[in-house]
């Protein structure tokens, strides 16, 4: 595996205004959805990102797309910067960068065929004429196991998973190398999840994908990940190997996070401790002081209501962002 | 082919490439409701009826004979051979009786009421249709612009909206068209206002009936438009377009009208009575079309003062109004029940 | 609330000013003056010129517009060119009383009749009783005013004898403005105009509270309420009918100015002096003041009438907060 990183973000910062107002909407505070982040992911790998749900991790996927613009911070696709991209470089960009997303059926367009949904993408960037679309789409329906015949239907007449193929066979339409999988198997039953993610691999070792893989449970995550990212109200608090994450966690979160994970063994599970978080998570629009966990951390003291703490690599390749953890 | 081989080829076609869209869905469901289809039936009829109106009267709507003036109904006619022969559309034909009986009788003028009566579904449906898309156009434009564009756009433009409903429209409606018949009638040189009276001509002196009652009735269609607009836009195939690089014009000719359009016509379809009555409101104080232009409610107008001695003046307008409405409102539920899933299996 | 109230009243203040404006522009923008001709004939053109001078209508329109707006704000509604004896005020004071008894009657009309009748539709869902209901409902929606007035006229006034045909029966002064006397000649009167706008109201409310009691009845609460054992009648008065009525309040916004538009066709029909009336017979002749103030008269009871939709409904829902 190349270590080349294909994505880099760094600083990103994704504030949501709060308007009130009449005629005209004054800017009253902003829910800071992603605040600061930074982060690589190498051509080839799967970056897992995890945490609780309003954490930001979603948002983290759609500014990386430019789906919402970034409040600030920058973007990079290879050496191309996407955040100050003009709309035709974006375009561009976009065959390169896609999204499949979590709800299978608010992606599809009820009054569309799945033969015109996963055609879109070539319509929209002009590739092939319409016969030459009708078999590409075919070869598509095809690659992520869908019968092509279906290819006059309407979503509504498919399961949860097969609407989720649907959307993987959509993004896949334009070739990209980079795939945001913005909690892909979170709507679907627990005997189609595994369905979906194998899927998801065999297509990565086909065509050398690279995947954002955003996801609340950890064991998928685990599953799937080279390296796997924690998020916590905007911020990211750990990011490691999978191995090392998972085996050696440094943050207090991740240990509350990991402490929760069921172990498929009886015994060790009875000696399993349980780290118990006190308190619901704070309001995005107005997060605590310093670091943002400390209201919630079993092992706070003083310096972590002040000060914000540093993002630092603790061991090689394993970063986290605590005052405490050595 | 023989019975086996029919079933064979159903069960193919069943199983693979054959589908239902939504909108197939929905037509079964709406051909489930007798009483939906009975006014759908009804309304085409009246379509047809205004589409070869000279084939369903027997005399023209203009046709006096005030020798005959306020004739009862199946009251005999007392007319000569010739002017039957050169003013009747049924003459020498099977139903040659109808030129020589007032089948609804005549009023103050001695025109033949039946035949106007036919004739008016003309103005009735011309004023459904063209308020209806009138509406339906301004509606779905300005939600849609509002509600994509967002922000403080959205907010002005909802505000306008919330303006025009806050005042009594109707009055300040009535006011318009007695200013523009005025203006009409003295003639003008503003070239917007000849234009205007030229268009006003063309439709048979209903223009303004046209452009009042849809002025009166997008505001609706808007706020409808805009929320569904809202709903949509959020959807995560609209962001699934956007990631795939599609413009603005592609999300809303692609995405967004095609969701929005479906809720907004069965508005429509449900609003059409209501164009109609005004359409006879407005023709009843004197606003609508020009005479002899048959209107029902101008009609009921002109026998209202007679009522005692002559009600079915009044009554046969009245009633083929009635009537229409009933069919639309029917036709309007049952298309509503239909598209409306959340309904679905409830009945 | 009184807070939110206040808002809206100012918020109303723009909206009224830019209606009264457009409206004077639009009566006075029409062809002709209101002094062209008495009777037949052209007016002489020195006497013509005297009279408008007299009501100001020499004036630059502007001048104009803000002479009738202070007026306006001293109470006063303008004069009357046809009747210089007597004023707008006086015409609003004899029109506005039966218009207002007219439409207040025929909501409450609307509702006494509608609610009752969707309840029991609804509660009898699937049965003849619901389909004889919500059939007479669609029935008396598609019979307007314009038709529903003389087919009542026709029956009781005509045929059977049994009612007056035409005027209202009261006159102005009402006690506090605006209550009718509760004689019988009045309700004899006010019968059949009353039930000409009321039946179409009361068959929109009766169809609105039956699709709104059948949507709460399959609700999980409801469900619930029965489910521990509540008499039905406990489960529908205390959980089921306030929450259906919420979609019921909403119209009432609508029914409002339609009262107003039927207002326009009854009172023509019915040959009753409201402001519908007086304001259909003013179109042909240019009465600037009269027309600009029944269209102000018009608004501000639209106005106040929404302004009593939005606090029932604050009352109705809990969930809604106007802060």
């Amino acid at each position: 595996m190349t270590t080349t990183p294909l994505i880099r973000v760094e600083n990103l910062t994704k504030h949501f205004p709060i308007t009130r107002g009449i005629i005209v909407q004054k800017e009253v505070g902003a829910v800071q959805a992603v605040d600061d982040i930074s982060f690589e992911i190498i051509q080839g790998e799967t970056l897992g990102l995890v945490g609780e749900s309003g954490c930001g991790k979603s948002t983290t996927g759609r500014t990386l797309l430019q789906l919402h613009k970034p409040t600030s911070g920058k973007v990079f696709y290879k050496d191309i910067e996407l955040s100050t991209a003009s709309n035709a470089v974006m375009r561009e960009m976009r065959r390169n960068i896609q999204i499949i997303f979590q709800d299978p059926y608010a992606s599809l367009n009820p009054r569309m065929t799945v033969g015109s949904i996963v055609a879109e993408p070539l319509e929209i960037h002009n590739i092939g004429t319409a016969a030459e679309r009708q078999e590409r789409v075919k070869e598509l329906l095809e690659l992520v196991s869908l019968n092509p015949h279906f290819i006059n239907r309407y979503p509504h007449e498919f399961s949860g998973g097969q609407r989720q193929r649907i959307g993987v066979a959509r993004a896949l339409a334009l070739q990209p190398d980079f795939i945001v999988c913005d909690e892909p198997i979170s709507a679907l039953d627990v005997s189609i999840q595994a369905q979906v993610v194998n899927l998801l691999e065999e297509l990565q070792e086909e065509f050398g994908l690279t995947y954002l893989f955003i996801a609340h449970d950890l064991s998928m995550v685990r599953h799937i990940s080279d390296r796997v990212a924690v998020m916590y109200l905007g911020k990211i608090v750990e990011l490691a190997a999978r191995d090392e994450l998972y085996e050696n966690p440094l943050h207090p979160y991740t240990q509350a996070l990991l402490s929760a994970v069921p172990i498929p063994d009886p015994v060790l599970e009875r000696k399993r401790k349980r780290v118990i978080l006190e308190g619901d998570v704070p309001s995005p629009a107005n997060p605590p002081s310093g670091c943002r966990f400390h209201t919630r951390c079993p092992i706070a003291e003083a310096v972590c209501k002040e000060e914000h703490p540093e993002w630092r690599e603790a061991v090689e390749g394993h970063w986290v962002a605590c005052h405490l953890a050595k | 082919m023989t019975a086996d081989k029919k079933l064979e080829k159903l069960k193919n076609a069943k199983k693979i490439g054959e589908s239902r869209s939504p909108m197939q869905d929905a037509m079964r469901e709406f051909r489930r409701s007798k009483i939906a289809v009975g006014g759908m039936i009804v309304v085409v009829f009246v379509a047809i009826l205004a589409i070869f109106a000279p084939v369903f009267s027997p005399y023209g709507f203009e046709v006096q004979n005030l020798r005959n003036n306020r004739a009862k109904p199946m009251e005999g006619y007392d007319i000569t051979e010739t002017y039957a022969e050169e003013k009747c559309h049924w003459y020498e034909t099977p139903l040659e009786w109808g030129c020589t009986v007032f089948i609804a009788g005549s009023d103050a003028l001695g025109r033949d009421l039946f035949s106007r009566i036919v004739y008016g579904t003309r103005v009735s449906l011309a004023v459904a249709l063209a308020a209806a898309s009138v509406s339906l156009m301004i509606g779905l434009i300005y939600g849609t612009v509002s509600g994509y564009a967002g922000g403080n756009v959205d907010n002005l433009m909802m505000r306008l909206v919330d303006f025009l409903y806050a005042i009594p429209l109707l009055p300040i409606i009535i006011l318009m068209t007695v200013y523009f018949n005025a203006v009409s009638r003295q003639g003008s040189e503003s070239p917007l206002m000849i234009w205007l009276i030229g268009l006003d001509k063309a439709a048979g002196g209903l223009l303004f009936v046209f452009i009042a009652i849809g002025a009166l009735n997008w505001l609706g269609m808007a706020r409808l438009a805009r929320g569904q607009v809202l709903s949509y836009k959020e959807k995560e195939f609209v962001e699934a377009a956007r990631a795939l690089g599609a413009e603005n014009g592609h999300i809303i000719f692609k995405h967004l009208i095609p969701n929005v359009l479906g809720p907004l016509l069965i508005a429509e379809s449900m609003a059409i009575p209501g164009y109609i009555f005004l359409e006879a409101v407005l023709s009843f104080i004197g606003l609508g079309v020009t005479p002899p232009t048959p209107s029902w409610g101008a009609m009921i107008n002109e026998g209202y003062s007679g009522l005692r001695s002559n009600p079915h003046l009044v009554l046969f307008p009245g009633f083929a109004l009635s009537t229409l409405t009933l069919a639309f409102n029917f036709m309007g539920d049952g298309l509503r029940d239909a598209f409306d899933t959340r309904l679905r299996g409830r009945n | 609330m009184t807070k939110y109230i206040i808002r809206r009243l100012l918020m109303a203040i723009p909206v009224i000013f830019l209606m009264i404006l457009a409206t004077f522009v639009l009566v006075q923008a029409m062809p002709g003056g209101p002094f062209d001709a008495v009777g037949q004939k052209s007016m002489p053109e020195h006497i013509r010129i005297l009279l408008e001078r007299r009501y100001g209508l020499d004036k630059p329109l502007y001048e104009q517009f803000f002479r009738y707006l202070g007026n306006l704000l001293q109470g006063d509604l303008g004069p009357l060119f046809r009747q210089p004896s007597s004023s707008v005020n006086d015409i609003v004071a004899q029109t506005f009383p039966v218009s207002i008894q007219l439409g207040l009657m025929s909501v409450m009309v609307g509702f006494i009749l509608g609610i009752p009748l969707g309840i029991i539709a609804a509660l009898n869902h699937n049965t003849i009783l619901d389909y004889v209901t919500t059939f007479l409902a669609v029935i008396s929606v598609s019979v307007p005013t314009l038709v529903l007035g003389p087919i009542l006229i026709y029956t009781f006034g005509v045929k059977l004898d049994l009612l007056p045909i035409a005027f209202w029966g009261a006159d102005p002064p009402f006690t506090l403005g605006f209550l009718p006397p509760l004689t019988s000649t009045f309700f004899r009167h006010a019968a059949m105009p009353v039930f000409s706008i009321g039946t179409g109201m009361a068959a929109g409310i009766a169809r609105l509270t039956r699709a709104g009691l059948l949507d709460v009845l399959s609700a999980d609460y409801v469900r619930t309420a029965r489910a521990k054992g509540l008499q039905e009648r406990v489960v529908i008065v205390t959980h089921a009918l306030k929450n259906s009525l919420i979609p019921v309040v909403t119209i009432l916004g609508p029914l409002l100015a339609g009262a107003v538009t039927g207002s326009f066709i009854t009172e023509q029909i019915f040959a009753l002096n409201g402001m519908g009336r007086r304001f259909v017979n003013s179109i042909g002749q240019r009465e600037y003041f009269l027309q600009t103030s029944l269209v102000l008269v018009y608004g501000l009871l639209l106005i106040s009438g929404n302004l009593l939709v939005d606090v029932l409904y604050a009352w109705l829902d809990p969930r809604i907060r106007y802060d």
